[in-house]
């Protein structure tokens, strides 16, 4: 189950992370489903899936920021071996916004909309570095210019709707990397922006991202996002993984269904003209529970009766698949169907 | 895009997938919910299992109930000042038998007067919220149904009637029309109509720019169809809200009216507002008699607020889950 | 900013226009009319007539209406029927009374309201989120005349703790230099005149506070549930803000925005439900001159009352959506 062999000592470490919602009145809803996953300095993973699957809440229960009520959380969380899970409040801020940061997606909901974007800058490093006043301000600067916001002076006496989207989101990324985190956690951080604006922001967290040895998850559901940016890729469904494999690898030759299927659906322009592109049938809402089979069975094309526990007797299990790779399928996609409907 | 949860089982290469798609299906069932429901039915849905709706369900019920059948409940004339030999100046005679809340300053049954003054209240509260209300959605739909300069005439003069504080305005026109009972349902449903009128229009300007309307628009739908048969039908849920929520109100400020002199001049006549404001001379010697109808408005008011804004949580698309 | 000000006070022209046309006609359409608004219910016909000779009330409907106005702006609302004093200085004899109550009665409701729902939605569901949605529950629905007289019965009557009517102790001979009681205790050194007179705020504070009181709760509350759940508060939270600085900077900066509006539109209300209360404890104020002027069917005076207690509620009403401007960045700078 434990995580994949990595060259160094990983900054981060989730195993087994469990989280399960319980809402009053409602039956209770596993929203991450024991998953396992590290990372390296420096290294970019990125974790993939439709709305729904579990990445986010993945990320928030690492940060330790979902809510305390009726959510369970288990498994274990390692920020530099330091256990996360279960360490108290006034542990978790120093940490947070220090050692580990995080970007999100809408960067105009996500910014205090009546305070400055100067203090919201600031107050990082008033919380974890101690500078006050004009040092502050000096440093403030000094990042807003590194995350490339123009005029980064004038910025800091600005309100969060003064500014674009991308420069917003520039300045959120400003205030993650303020303490030069050991880990940053990107979440879809560039759904909300324009499409011009999305590779500017991308390039800019590869920038600062590379050479500082800062490790970065990026959470997506957009595999270009992953083509450019991640060294591995943990692709989940359901609250669980079902594929790990270097970039490289997974785009060559996805083994997982869901895999091919969501690189089926991506347009591409090596595919020749009126080459289909072919959708995953279904919605992410029709789903068996895994401990009756696959959960992506009902949606999978190549899906078998022994996808089912009733049949095969046990669950379908995640292991190791050539290499450095991992899969979760009885019945992955061959050198023969990878292809299918997509050229190479 | 995207199939139905119980797919057929033609799947690619004709496998035995039923057993999957079944499973599917069930656990789809389970998290759809209120997946294809209408608004109405989900509200209905989500009104019946919330504690505090039924609550006020309950309250509004009995209310209802004891006013309709009022003269069959009273267990004595609520005219007659059957002990008022027994009034003294400072001493009212208390509870007794056949007497369960004593008697008013007057020796009338007070249970008695309560029961019936509750029909009152009814008519209070109904007639001036539906005058209210009427008055004030002609001038919403005209301000939102037609727009540019109507719009503009219509809402300014909302805006100078919401300029009279309620109470202010209620006091000019029940001044206006003279103390009786008529003039204040009048007085009361003045103070309703800027609320409904501005309500109205403003959830009809939401929905005349929604997609809907747009797409109705586009396909060359009149706009007098779309406003009367789209927008407008979608835009009542607030109102709905609105009208609940003034049928309290209007029961308390009906009160005050009566408490200034304004309400009914026929002071024999039992309602609540009256009772209440008539008990304020013996409230040292019978804090009671003022307590009795207060509660009897605090209750009935509560009632009608706590099913207007469970409503109002099952209507709002925001609270649907 | 400025220019957002200036709009705002000129939209206000068309308002006050039609509100002075609105209570013109009203006095007009009163049976009697003017002349019986001028003199008293008990006036000769001949002495009406006289008076509509007099006053022009024979001339064409638009010659007398701008003459009202231009007599209105000037703040000459003729004069009262019952004391013979002019509407203006009677109002303005009164009003301090009433701004000192309806001041105590918000700063009460400010005071308790936004600690209380910022607790309730600090402890969702807990018991004290419950008693204050059940309070806030209660609070609008109960008569404020019936709050009114059990307040004075408990605790003036009964318990004799605090004064249950009037606005200062007959038997202290105070000096009065603005007519705000408490003020001028204040100003003339007087203690003593100063804290009765702000005893005699207490109760009827209380009762007309009630109210607002219930809302700000209501407002505060949900207004800290929703900012909780805010992005830009998770954001606060993932960069590791101490827990004040999280709620004070971020939660209650922001919660308190709706809270601010909801603060301004009471005040004015607050105002014109002074009525129930200044009668109830004979509180000497606009309120309980208007209860007066009902039954007493002193036109002139509920006229010139009405219409300038309208007037002030509609420049409360601006006066919260500048200081909305204030508060609010985006408004501010659009």
């Amino acid at each position: 189950m434990s995580g994949v062999q990595v060259p160094q000592t990983p900054v981060l470490e989730v195993e087994d992370l469990r989280v399960r919602f319980q809402r009053r009145g409602e039956p209770a809803t596993l929203a991450v489903d024991g998953v396992s996953f590290a990372v390296a300095p420096g290294e970019t993973v990125g974790l993939v899936g439709e709305s729904g699957c579990g990445k986010s809440v993945t990320s928030l229960a690492t940060m330790g920021l979902l809510p305390k009520r009726g959510v369970q959380v288990s498994g274990s969380v390692r920020l530099d071996g330091q256990e996360l899970l279960g360490a108290g409040d006034r542990t978790l801020r120093r940490l947070r916004g220090k050692d580990m940061a995080m970007v999100f997606q809408d960067p105009l909901s996500s910014l205090n909309p009546t305070v400055t974007i100067g203090v919201q800058v600031t107050e990082v490093l008033a919380a974890h570095r101690g500078m006050k006043g004009d040092a502050a301000r000096t440093e403030a600067v000094d990042l807003l210019d590194r995350v490339g916001i123009p005029d980064p002076r004038r910025r800091l006496g600005e309100y969060p709707h003064q500014l674009s989207g991308g420069m917003r989101q520039r300045a959120l990324i400003a205030m993650a990397l303020a303490c030069s985190p050991r880990l940053l956690i990107a979440d879809e951080p560039t759904t909300a922006l324009d499409v011009t604006i999305q590779a500017q922001i991308l390039e800019l967290l590869r920038d600062l991202v590379q050479g500082s040895g800062t490790a970065l998850v990026m959470i997506t559901h957009d595999l270009g996002v992953v083509a450019g940016l991640c060294d591995r890729v943990h692709v989940m469904y359901a609250g669980r993984i079902i594929e790990t494999a270097e970039r490289r690898d997974l785009f060559a030759r996805p083994r997982h269904p869901y895999t091919g299927g969501l690189l089926h659906s991506v347009p591409r322009l090596d595919s020749g003209r009126g080459t289909p592109l072919t959708p995953i049938r279904g919605s992410a809402r029709d789903t068996i529970p895994w401990a009756q089979g696959c959960a992506f069975a009902p949606r999978c094309d190549v899906a078998e009766d022994d996808c089912l526990v009733e049949v095969s007797g046990s669950e379908v299990e995640l292991v190791p698949d050539g290499g450095t790779r991992e899969l979760r399928c009885r019945h992955p996609l061959t050198p023969a169907t990878q292809t299918a409907g997509a050229p190479s | 895009m995207s199939a139905p949860t119980a797919a057929p089982a033609a799947a690619p290469g004709g496998r035995r997938r039923e057993k999957i798609d079944e499973l599917a299906a069930r656990a789809g069932a389970l998290s759809a919910g209120a997946g294809g429901e209408s608004l109405f039915r989900s509200a209905v849905r989500r009104l019946r299992r919330d504690p505090v709706a039924i609550i006020g369900a309950v309250i509004v019920v009995v209310f209802l109930v004891v006013a309709i059948l009022a003269p069959f409940l009273a267990p004595r004339d609520p005219y007659a000042q059957t002990l008022l030999s027994e009034v003294r100046q400072g001493s009212i005679p208390g509870a007794r038998e056949g007497f369960p809340l004593g008697v008013d300053q007057l020796g009338r049954d007070v249970l008695s007067r309560l029961i019936v003054g509750s029909r009152q209240s009814l008519v209070i509260g109904v007639v001036s919220t539906v005058l209210g209300a009427a008055v004030g959605m002609v001038l919403g739909i005209l301000a939102g149904g037609l727009g540019g300069r109507v719009d503009t005439i219509v809402m300014r003069f909302v805006d100078i009637l919401l300029s009279i504080p309620g109470l202010l305005m209620a006091i000019s026109v029940s001044v206006l029309l003279g103390a009786n009972q008529l003039s204040l349902m009048i007085a009361i449903a003045v103070t309703q109509v800027p609320v409904f009128a501005r309500l109205l229009r403003g959830s009809m300007l939401v929905q005349r720019d929604s997609d809907y309307a747009l797409a109705a628009r586009a396909l060359g739908v009149k706009r007098r169809k779309i406003v009367l048969g789209h927008v407008l039908p979608n835009s009542l849920s607030p109102v709905i809200v609105q009208a609940t929520l003034s049928l309290a109100t209007a029961i308390i400020e009906a009160a005050a009216l009566s408490f200034l002199g304004l309400g009914d001049p026929d002071i024999s006549r039992p309602e609540w507002g009256a009772m209440l404001a008539s008990a304020q001379s013996v409230l040292s010697v019978r804090p009671e008699l003022a307590v009795y109808p207060a509660l009897c408005i605090i209750v009935v008011a509560l009632g009608f607020t706590l099913l207007g804004e469970s409503l109002r949580e099952a209507l709002d698309p925001k609270f649907r889950r | 900013m400025l220019r957002f000000i200036v709009r705002r006070l000129l939209q206000l022209i068309p308002i006050l226009l039609g509100l002075s046309i609105l209570l013109f006609a009203w006095l007009r359409a009163l049976p009697g009319g003017p002349a019986l608004a001028a003199l008293g219910e008990r006036a000769t016909p001949q002495r009406i007539a006289e008076y509509n000779e007099a006053f022009g009330l024979n001339e064409p409907v638009y010659v007398q209406y701008l003459k009202f106005l231009g007599r209105a702006v000037q703040l000459d609302f003729g004069t009262s029927a019952r004391t013979g004093q002019s509407v203006t200085s009677e109002f303005f004899l009164r009003f301090p009374g009433t701004i000192e109550l309806t001041l105590f009665a918000m700063a009460f409701a400010i005071g308790v309201g936004i600690p209380l729902g910022y607790l309730a939605a600090k402890k969702h569901g807990g018991f004290v989120d419950n008693a204050s949605v059940i309070g806030s529950l209660l609070g609008v629905t109960i008569p404020v005349f019936f709050l009114a007289y059990l307040l004075r019965l408990v605790f003036a009557v009964e318990l004799g703790w605090l004064p249950g009517s009037g606005r200062q102790d007959v038997r202290i001979d105070a000096t009065h230099i603005t007519n705000f009681y408490v003020l001028d205790g204040l100003l003339t050194r007087e203690w003593d005149a100063a804290w009765d007179a702000l005893t005699h705020l207490v109760l009827p504070g209380v009762a007309l506070g009630t109210i607002p009181l219930a809302i700000i709760v209501r407002i505060t509350r949900a207004a800290v549930l929703d900012v909780v759940n805010e992005d830009y508060v998770r954001t606060a939270n993932a960069k590791g803000l101490a827990t004040t600085t999280v709620r004070n900077r971020h939660v209650v900066r922001n919660a308190l925005l709706p809270v601010s509006t909801t603060i301004g539109l009471q005040t004015g209300l607050l105002l014109s439900g002074a009525v129930l209360t200044e009668t109830v404890f004979a509180f000497g104020g606009v309120g309980s001159a208007l209860r007066q002027a009902i039954s007493d069917r002193d036109y002139a005076l509920l006229q010139g009352f009405i219409l300038i207690l309208a007037v002030v509620y509609v420049l409360v009403n601006l006066l919260v959506d500048v200081s909305y401007g204030l508060l609010d960045p985006r408004v501010r700078t659009r």
